[in-house]
This record gives C-alpha cells, sequence and structure tokens, in this order.
C-alpha cells in the first residue's frame, strides 16, 4: 500500500498527468459535441458508432500519458531515487502501472459517458439510447481498454526508457501499422485480426451500431477479444518486469 | 556497518571496480577517496543495490540492500543532487520518499526545516540553485533517520560557505554514532572530514585506515640527498633499514620518513660526499596523485 501511496503522489505532483486526462477528456467530449451541434436533422439521426471514434483519439493520448509517467523517470533519474526507496523493483513498477491504470480507467470512463452525454443533449436526433448490452459495453468497457492499453504504454515505456522512442512506438502501432499490415498481400487481413488494438476496437464497437452486422470474421467474440488484448499487455508487461530487473539501474 | 567482500563490477571489457573489500564502522566519517572515474560512484550504486556486483557483495549491518524493508530508515544516500524532477515541488519530492517507506508526513516538514528549504517547500526543484539541490538530497537522505549515510561528492560545485555546512553536517552525524561513507576525488577535503580513509584507484583498493596515517604516510617530509655516488649512498640507506625512492631529474634519492641528521651522519660513517641533504615537503595533492599516478585512467598523455 505505502508503494501505491507513494506512485500516486508522484504520479499527481506534476503536471503532465493533469494535462493529458485533461486533454483526452476535452477532445473526446469536445469533438462528439461539436458533431452532434452542428449535425442536422435532415442527415439522419446521430449514429452511436461516433462516440466510439473520438475514444480511440483520446486513448491515444492516455497511451502517451502512461509510457511518459515511466520514461520521465529515467529522464530524469529519479527511477534510480526510486529504486533506492524500493529495492523491489517488480512490487514498485506493478504499484506503477497499477496507478496509471485506475487512472487510465477513470479517464475512459469519464471521456466516453461524457460524450455519450453531450451528443444526447446536442444532437437533434440520434440513436443513442442505451438499450441494449453492447451499448453499455461500449462506454463502460472504455474503462477497461483504457485501462488496459496504459498497462500496454507502461511496459513499453520501462522497455524503451525514453519519452521520443516510447511515444512513437505506440502511435505508430496503434494508428498506422494495424491499419497498414492488412495491405499485405493474401495474409494481412488475417494478421489484422490478431492485433492488439484491432481487437481492442472490436471490443467497444462490436454490436453497437443500428445496422445488423455481418458475420464478425474476428477470432473471438468482444470479450474474448478484450481478454486477448490484456493478455498482450500483461506478456509485455512481464518482459519489462524481467528487463527492469535485470538492469543496472 | 558497511561489508564490502570482493566487490567487483565490469561494464563490457572495462573493469570498473575490482575486487573491494573494505569495513566501514560506525561513528565516524570514512572518506571514499579516489580520482574521477575510479569506481567510487559505481560502488555507492552497488551498496544501493542499483548495479549488480559482477562478483562479490556488499552488506549494510550483514543484509543485502534489497533485503531491508523500508531500506530509508536504515541507509540515506545523496549520490546526485540532480536526480529529482525538475516539476515537482520539493515538499513533494520528499513526500512520496516519506510514503513509500511508511514514514509520518510531519517527517517532511521536519527535515525541510533542518536542510533550511521550508520557504521554498512548494517551489520546483528544477528553479533550485545546487545547493539547495544538495540540500533537499540530503533532507531526503535522512528522512528515514537512517543510521547509515552515503553521499557522493557531495560539495563538488558548492560555495566555501555549503561546503563548511556539509562538512560540520557530516561530523555532526557521525558523532551521533551513525556511519558515514562520503566518496571525494579530493584528499584536501577528506583530509579535514574523515576520520578514516578507503583510497581506490582503477577500482581497486590501494589503502584503507586512518586518514592521519594515510596523510603522513603519502605527504609527510622525506629528505632529499643528491650525492656523486648514489648507487653505493642507496645501499647504505637500504641497510640502515630506510625505503629509498629514485628521481630522475636531477638525479637524486628521497629517503620518506627520514631526518636530515640521519642520512647526514650514515654519509660520514660511510665516507661518502653529498651534494644536497634538504627535507622536501610535498602538498597532500602531490602525494596523492604519486600514489595514485599509475592508477588514474584518464591521464593526460604528455611527451
Amino acid at each position: 500500500m505505502s508503494v501505491l501511496a507513494a506512485e500516486r503522489i508522484k504520479l499527481f505532483s506534476t503536471h503532465s498527468p493533469w494535462w493529458c486526462s485533461g486533454l483526452a477528456i476535452v477532445i473526446v467530449v469536445g469533438f462528439t459535441a461539436l458533431l452532434a451541434g452542428t449535425s442536422s436533422a435532415e442527415a439522419g439521426p446521430l449514429p452511436f458508432d461516433l462516440i466510439g471514434s473520438f475514444v480511440q483519439l483520446g486513448l491515444m493520448i492516455v497511451l502517451v500519458m502512461a509510457a511518459v509517467s515511466v520514461t520521465t523517470e529515467y529522464r530524469f533519474s529519479t527511477i534510480r531515487t526510486t529504486f533506492q526507496a524500493v529495492p523491489n523493483r517488480t512490487l514498485l513498477l506493478l504499484a506503477k502501472a497499477t496507478v496509471v491504470a485506475l487512472v487510465a480507467a477513470v479517464v475512459g470512463l469519464v471521456a466516453a459517458f461524457g460524450a455519450w452525454g453531450a451528443a444526447v443533449l446536442l444532437a437533434p436526433t440520434g440513436s443513442l439510447a442505451l438499450d441494449s448490452p453492447d451499448r453499455w459495453r461500449a462506454l463502460l468497457g472504455a474503462g477497461l481498454v483504457f485501462a488496459v492499453a496504459a498497462v500496454l504504454a507502461v511496459a513499453v515505456g520501462i522497455l524503451l526508457r525514453q519519452t521520443g522512442g516510447a511515444v512513437a512506438l505506440l502511435l505508430v502501432w496503434a494508428l498506422l501499422a494495424e491499419n497498414l499490415v492488412r495491405l499485405i498481400p493474401n495474409v494481412g487481413e488475417e494478421i489484422q485480426r490478431w492485433m492488439p488494438f484491432v481487437n481492442a476496437d472490436h471490443f467497444l464497437t462490436v454490436g453497437v451500431g443500428d445496422e445488423v452486422e455481418a458475420a464478425s470474421s474476428m477470432p473471438f467474440g468482444p470479450w474474448g477479444s478484450l481478454a486477448y488484448f490484456a493478455a498482450i499487455a500483461a506478456g509485455m508487461l512481464v518482459a519489462a518486469l524481467v528487463v527492469a530487473n535485470r538492469r543496472d539501474a | 556497518m558497511i561489508e564490502a567482500k570482493g566487490l567487483t563490477k565490469r561494464y563490457g571489457s572495462t573493469l570498473a571496480v575490482d575486487d573491494l573489500t573494505f569495513d566501514i564502522r560506525p561513528g565516524t566519517v570514512t572518506g571514499f577517496l579516489g580520482p574521477n572515474g575510479s569506481g567510487k560512484s559505481t560502488t555507492m550504486r552497488m551498496i544501493l543495490g542499483l548495479d549488480r556486483p559482477t562478483a562479490g557483495e556488499v552488506l549494510i549491518g550483514g543484509k543485502h540492500y534489497h533485503e531491508l524493508k523500508h531500506p530509508l530508515r536504515t541507509v540515506g544516500a545523496l549520490l546526485d543532487a540532480k536526480w529529482v524532477h525538475p516539476n515537482r515541488s520539493a515538499r513533494a519530492h520528499l513526500a512520496w520518499l516519506a510514503a513509500s517507506n511508511n514514514l509520518p508526513v510531519q517527517r517532511v516538514d521536519e527535515m525541510l526545516d533542518a536542510v533550511g528549504l521550508t520557504a521554498v517547500a512548494r517551489k520546483r526543484a528544477g528553479s533550485f540553485s545546487l545547493g539547495m539541490s544538495q540540500r533537499l538530497g540530503i533532507a531526503g537522505a535522512l528522512l528515514g533517520d537512517p543510521q547509515v549515510l552515503l553521499f557522493d561528492e557531495p560539495v563538488n560545485g558548492l560555495d566555501p560557505e555549503g561546503i563548511l555546512w556539509i562538512r560540520q553536517f557530516m561530523q555532526r552525524l557521525a558523532g551521533e554514532g551513525r556511519t558515514v561513507f562520503v566518496s571525494s576525488h579530493m584528499l584536501s577535503e577528506m583530509a579535514l572530514t574523515a576520520t578514516e580513509l578507503v583510497v581506490i584507484g582503477r577500482g581497486r583498493l590501494i589503502s584503507h585506515g586512518a586518514t592521519t596515517q594515510f596523510v603522513d604516510g603519502a605527504g609527510g617530509a622525506s629528505v632529499q640527498v643528491r650525492a656523486p655516488r648514489l648507487d653505493l649512498l642507496t645501499a647504505a640507506l637500504r641497510e640502515a633499514g630506510l625505503t629509498v625512492t629514485d628521481v630522475a631529474t636531477p638525479p637524486a634519492v628521497r629517503v620518506p620518513g627520514a631526518t636530515t641528521e640521519q642520512v647526514g651522519e650514515l654519509a660520514a660513517a660511510h665516507g661518502l660526499v653529498l651534494h644536497e641533504l634538504s627535507t622536501v615537503r610535498g602538498s597532500l595533492e602531490e602525494a596523492f596523485m604519486e600514489i595514485t599516478k599509475q592508477d588514474v585512467e584518464y591521464a593526460a598523455v604528455t611527451r
């Protein structure tokens, strides 16, 4: 518990986590509000999936926040002071991942429900009722996806130790690599189905729209996809812990 | 309180610390002396479990650092005053340290007070001068009221007032019965601060004992003699049980720990002519350079 408390004080006593969390929420809620407020009734009801697209954007900012929470420690060598105070590196890094994941979960929930609320209030017509378990999952699930993504980003931060590299890798991976992989002839689409962020997106969006969807080609159902995403994040965290324990600080 | 046994650290092909064995006792300030790059910081990082020894081990009160439950309550250390997040306030920096080792929050304010940083407690640590950063680091080291304290080059870059403050501070800590281990590359500084000395060069132990002993041995007077028959004189001096070292230019010998009377009478007894008989006092720094000469890793090449 004392380690969790220390990591909590650490995270909240610098500006960047506040800025990143605030920015993530403002962007998700703000863009949804903007679109909902300017949409016209003639264009048809505002689709529910719209919220999901902006939640994805917020997720990218949370990835940056989580990675930076680790890389700044290496940047300013406070990781050494930290290992001095808590020599059990596994315990310490798990505590850090937990604190960052909790903050990310709160950001995800506030952003998702905030965006939904803004859409309900501002859209002239919309198909936004929370009338199916899928739609509840899309909003509540944002908390889970953000938390898991934060753990993954913390792991990348530990492995790479520098902000530029970690942030570039995470964003290029999540935004570009997982989409571009589809272009590989023959096997591209099959590979894409196994990509972690594609699975996270699948968990948040499947069954949310109004149309009846074509049979999914994904290897798992929504919860299976989340479990798969979480397993990848956990695997990366284990690798990061092994490396951190071996390395000189 | 701190025991190193065959402590060794190798980075690739460089041997940074080579088979160091020493014992640091409580109640005194022990200096850790060596030229820059001799392995002092690496040794300190190994004591704190930050770097893993290639061989050997170091124990604090009989335990490895990672076995200490709340290490800040046993060992306080200041290795680098800049290991602080520049955008975190001094108080927040100490607050997370305190929380990590289950120390009460009032310790934070007590320590800020003790090092005179109360007025700037809520200022960003990045805005601090080196002296203030150093004080913040010391506050962090003392947070858990530890029995063992490590300081790496604590007076580097400080003004004379700051140096005096740190020196008295360390002596006070040792006076309270704590183990104080402080590194420096300046013998003159160590001669004023430390009672015991561990001297290393290129990662190897050069000497381990009382400072006075090291200073006498290293910087004490010696007798310089020039004579046409240096070879005979050297033989006569060695026969009398004295240590003789050669000086290249001008051709002469030095006899540390001897008196001019002793050498003059010895020369007369052997019927030898002397051209010079004088007492030479080397400065401490010179003597230290002399002893660690072969052990300076980045010696300037003179041609």
